[in-house]
C-alpha cells in the first residue's frame, strides 16, 4: 500500500471495478439481441474506461506531488480528468446519433433484433 | 535546330501536311486537302533548293572539300554513358542529290496523284500517307547517324505498308502490304545487328565519326568490318528488293500506281543504295563485302530481267524491271563506283517514275485493265502517253542520248575495269541490258502498237492535265537527265561518296564499251520487233517450243512457292503447334489467368467474412481489440529476446 495515499479506498479496487464494468460491457455488447441494450453496453464500456482515467489521474496527482514536493501546479494531474470530459462529450454525441439511427431502423424494420438487421449481407 | 539552312523544315513540312490531312482530311473540302498535300512537298522542295544554293558544299568540287553542313537539335536524343546520339541532319553532296530527287520527283507524283486518285474513296487518307512517306524519307536521307536513319528507314516501310494496302478491302492488297512489311523486317534485323556491331566496335553511330575512325587506321580491313558491312547489306537487300529478299516488290504493285512510281520505283527502294553509299567507307574497308554487293547486284539484275521477259501485267513488268535496275545500282556500289550508282539512281528515278506514271495513265484511260494481252493499239488514243512511254523505254534500254544510257554505261564501265571478275560482272550487266531492252520494247509493242485486243479500249477516259504535266516534265528529265555526264557528277559527289577510281581504262575503251551497250540495246529492240510486231504469233510458238523454260519464267522461278514451303510453312506449323498452345495459351494465357484468378479465389474466401450479421462484426471487433491488447501486454522479449533491440531502437528515436 502506497504510503503517500491517504487511508482511503485502494487503487486496485477502482481498477478492478473498472475492469468488471468493461467486461460486462463487452459481454453485453456481444450477446444481447436488442439494439438498445447493445448500445447501453457500449456506454457501459466507455464509463468503465472513464473510471480508470480518473483513478489514474488521481494517482498521478499524488505521485507528482511526491516528486516535486508540492501540491500546487500539477500539469499531469488534470490530464486524465480532462480526457474524461472528452469521452463524455463523444459519448453524448454518439448517443444522439446512435439513438437517431436506432429510431430510423425501428421505423423501417419494425424490429430491433440485431440478427434480423442483416441486409448488408451479400 | 541551329543553322541558317533550316533543314528541319524539309521533313517537318510534309509531316504537317500529314497531320492536317490525316486528322482533318475527312471534314475538309477536297480543294483544301489538295492544296495542303501539294504545298507540303513543294515547300520542302523549295527549302532543299534554297539550301542547295546557299550551302558551300558544292564550291570547287573535288578541289577543297569543306566539311558537310550539320544541323543538330539542341536537345540530345540519347545520352547514356559515353554514347551520345543527337537528332542531327547532314547536308552534303550525297544527301543534297537524294533530297532533290525525293522532293522533286515526289512533288511531281503528288500532282499526278491529284488526277489519278480524283474519284477514289479516301482521297485525304491517300495524301496524308504520301506526305508521311516524304517525311520519313527525308529523315532517312538527312540523318547524320545510323539510328536516325533507321527511324526514317522504318518509317518509309510503314508508309509503304499503308499505301500498298491502300485498298485494304481487297484481300490481295492487304496481303501484299503485310508481305512487304514482314520481308522488310528480315532485312531490318540485319541493319539492327549492323548498328549494334558499329556501336560495339566504334562506340558511335555518327557516319562522319565512323569514317574518321576508319580513316585513322587504313590497315583495318576485313574481320568485323566485313560482318558489319554484310549485315548492312542484308538490310539494304530488304529495302531495295535484292536477292534474296526481292519477293515483296512485285506484290507491292497492288498499291495505287503513283505509289508504285514514288515509293516502289523512284525513292524508297533506292534507300538501300543510298545507305551503302552513305557507309561507303565501311564497305571500302572490306573487299569481300564489296564483292558480295557486286555479285548480289549482278545476280539480281539478271534474275529479275529474265522474269520480266514473260510477264503480262504491265505493272509487274515494271516492278521486275525496277528490281533489275536496282541490281545495277548494287553492282555499281559493289565495284566501288558509288557515284555511278547514285547517278543511275537519279536517272532511274526519272525514267522509272515516268514509265510507272505512263502505265498508270494507260490503266486510268482504259478503266483499270493491267493485262498487256488485252491492250494494243493505244498509240492513237493516248498520243502523249505513247510519246512519253517511248522516251522512258528508250531511256531504260540505254539508247544514246537518253538518260539511262549515261548512268548504265558508267556502271558497266566501272565494272569492266575491275579485273577478270569485273569483266564477268560486266558481261552479266550487258546481258541484262539486252534483256531489259527486249522486255521494255515488248511492253511498248504490246500496249501501244499492233491491233486492239480485248474490251479494254472501249472505256476511254481522257487524261487530265494534272497527270500529263508531270509526265512531260519527267520525260524531259529522262531525256536530258544524263547529259551532265558521269565525270562532272562524280566530281561533285566525290567528297561524300568517294572519289572515282583511278582510271585504268582509256577514252577509247570507254567509247567501245558504250557502242557495245547501245548495240545491245538496239538488238533487244530488234528482237522485240521481230517477235511482237512483225509476226505476233511467234512468241506463242517460242513458248510452245521451250515449255520448261517458259513455265519456269512465268512461274517466277517458283521462288514464292519455295519460300512458302521452306520458311512460311514451317513457321506456321511451329506457331500452330508450339507458339500458340504453349507460349500463347499456356504461358501468357496462364499468367493472365493466375493474375485474375488468385484475387478472385481469395475474394471468394474472404467474402464469407462479410456476413452482414452485426454480432459477428462485433465479435471480430472484440477479437481484434483483444489481439492488440495481448500484443502490447505480453512480455514478448522473454519469448524472443532479440525483439528488445528493436524496442530500444524505437525508444531512442
Amino acid at each position: 500500500m502506497n504510503s503517500f495515499l491517504p487511508q482511503q479506498v485502494p487503487l486496485s479496487w477502482y481498477l478492478l471495478l473498472s475492469a468488471v464494468l468493461f467486461s460486462l460491457g463487452i459481454v453485453g455488447f456481444l450477446i444481447k439481441r436488442n439494439l438498445i441494450t447493445v448500445f447501453m453496453s457500449i456506454e457501459l464500456m466507455l464509463n468503465a474506461v472513464n473510471l480508470s482515467f480518473v483513478t489514474f489521474a488521481r494517482q498521478w496527482q499524488f505521485c507528482d506531488a511526491a516528486i516535486q514536493g508540492c501540491l500546487a501546479a500539477q500539469p499531469h494531474a488534470v490530464k486524465g480528468q480532462i480526457f474524461v470530459f472528452f469521452v463524455m462529450m463523444v459519448a453524448a454525441a454518439e448517443a444522439a446519433v446512435g439513438l437517431a439511427i436506432i429510431i430510423a431502423v425501428f421505423r423501417a424494420r419494425a424490429t430491433l433484433a440485431v440478427d434480423r438487421i442483416d441486409l448488408m449481407k451479400l | 535546330m541551329n543553322g541558317y539552312l533550316h533543314l528541319w523544315l524539309i521533313p517537318l513540312l510534309p509531316f504537317a501536311g500529314f497531320l492536317v490531312n490525316g486528322i482533318l482530311g475527312k471534314r475538309l473540302p477536297k480543294w483544301i486537302v489538295t492544296t495542303v498535300a501539294l504545298l507540303a512537298p513543294l515547300a520542302a522542295f523549295c527549302v532543299v533548293l534554297n539550301a542547295g544554293f546557299l550551302t558551300d558544299i558544292h564550291v570547287n568540287p573535288g578541289f577543297d572539300d569543306p566539311a558537310p553542313y550539320v544541323e543538330t537539335c539542341p536537345f540530345p536524343w540519347i545520352n547514356i554513358g559515353a554514347l551520345h546520339i543527337d537528332f542531327s541532319f547532314v547536308l552534303d553532296q550525297l544527301s543534297l542529290i537524294m533530297l532533290l530527287v525525293v522532293t522533286g520527283v515526289g512533288f511531281l507524283i503528288h500532282i499526278y496523284s491529284v488526277g489519278y486518285m480524283k474519284t477514289e474513296e479516301g482521297y485525304a487518307r491517300y495524301f496524308s500517307y504520301l506526305n508521311l512517306f516524304l517525311f520519313f524519307m527525308t529523315v532517312l536521307v538527312l540523318a547524320g547517324n545510323a539510328l536516325l536513319m533507321f527511324v526514317g528507314w522504318e518509317g518509309v516501310g510503314l508508309a509503304s505498308y499503308l499505301l500498298i494496302g491502300f485498298w485494304f478491302q481487297k484481300a490481295t492488297a492487304a496481303d501484299a502490304g503485310k508481305k512487304a512489311f514482314i520481308v522488310n523486317r528480315i532485312g531490318d534485323v540485319g541493319f539492327l545487328i549492323g548498328m549494334f556491331l558499329l556501336l560495339a566496335n566504334f562506340g558511335t553511330l555518327t557516319f562522319t565519326e565512323i569514317a574518321a575512325k576508319l580513316g585513322q587506321d587504313p590497315g583495318w580491313t576485313g574481320g568485323v568490318i566485313t560482318v558489319i558491312a554484310l549485315c548492312l547489306l542484308l538490310g539494304a537487300t530488304g529495302k531495295s528488293a535484292q536477292l534474296p529478299l526481292y519477293i515483296w516488290l512485285p506484290d507491292a504493285m497492288e498499291g495505287p500506281t503513283p505509289v508504285s512510281a514514288l515509293i516502289h520505283a523512284a525513292t524508297m527502294v533506292t534507300a538501300g543504295v543510298y545507305m551503302i553509299a552513305r557507309n561507303h567507307v565501311l564497305f571500302d574497308h572490306s573487299p569481300f563485302a564489296l564483292s558480295v554487293v557486286a555479285v548480289v547486284g549482278a545476280a539480281t539484275a539478271l534474275f529479275a530481267a529474265t522474269i520480266a521477259l514473260v510477264q503480262t501485267d504491265i505493272k509487274r513488268i515494271l516492278a521486275y524491271s525496277t528490281i533489275s535496275q536496282l541490281g545495277y545500282m548494287f553492282l555499281g556500289c559493289g565495284v566501288a563506283a558509288y557515284s555511278a550508282a547514285i547517278f543511275h539512281l537519279v536517272t532511274h528515278a526519272f525514267f522509272k517514275a515516268l514509265l510507272f506514271l505512263a502505265a498508270g495513265s494507260v490503266i486510268h484511260a482504259i478503266g483499270g485493265e493491267q493485262d498487256l494481252r488485252k491492250m494494243g493499239g493505244l498509240r492513237k488514243k493516248l498520243p502523249v502517253t505513247f510519246a512519253v512511254t517511248t522516251v522512258g523505254v528508250l531511256a531504260i534500254a540505254g539508247v544514246w542520248p537518253f538518260a539511262g544510257f549515261f548512268s548504265k554505261d558508267a556502271i558497266l564501265y566501272a565494272a569492266f575495269l575491275q579485273g577478270d571478275a569485273g569483266k564477268a560482272l560486266w558481261f552479266v550487266g550487258l546481258l541484262t541490258a539486252l534483256l531489259t531492252s527486249f522486255y521494255m520494247f515488248r511492253l511498248w509493242y504490246l500496249a501501244f502498237l499492233g491491233k486492239p485486243r480485248g474490251e479494254a479500249e472501249r472505256h476511254h477516259h481522257p487524261t487530265p492535265w494534272s497527270m500529263l504535266v508531270p509526265l512531260l516534265i519527267l520525260a524531259v528529265l529522262s531525256i536530258g537527265g544524263g547529259w551532265i555526264g558521269i565525270e562532272r557528277f562524280a566530281g561533285f559527289l566525290a567528297p561524300s561518296a568517294g572519289a572515282r577510281a583511278a582510271d585504268a581504262g582509256s577514252a577509247q575503251l570507254e567509247l567501245i564499251l558504250s557502242l557495245v551497250a547501245v548495240a545491245v540495246a538496239l538488238i533487244g529492240w530488234l528482237v522485240a520487233h521481230l517477235l511482237y510486231q512483225q509476226k505476233p504469233d511467234r512468241p506463242a510458238k517460242l513458248a510452245a517450243a521451250l515449255p520448261g523454260a517458259y513455265k519456269l519464267l512465268a512461274g517466277k522461278y517458283y521462288v514464292d512457292q519455295i519460300y512458302g514451303a521452306c520458311v512460311v510453312k514451317p513457321l506456321l506449323l511451329f506457331s500452330k503447334y508450339f507458339l500458340s498452345p504453349v507460349v500463347d495459351k499456356a504461358l501468357l494465357g496462364g499468367t493472365a489467368w493466375l493474375l485474375g484468378g488468385v484475387p478472385t479465389f481469395a475474394g471468394a474466401l474472404l467474402q464469407r467474412w462479410q456476413s452482414g450479421n452485426l454480432r459477428s462484426y462485433a465479435a471480430w471487433l472484440t477479437a481484434g481489440a483483444a489481439a492488440v491488447l495481448i500484443f502490447v501486454v505480453v512480455p514478448w522479449y522473454l519469448v524472443w529476446p532479440a525483439s528488445l533491440d528493436f524496442v530500444w531502437k524505437v525508444a531512442r528515436h
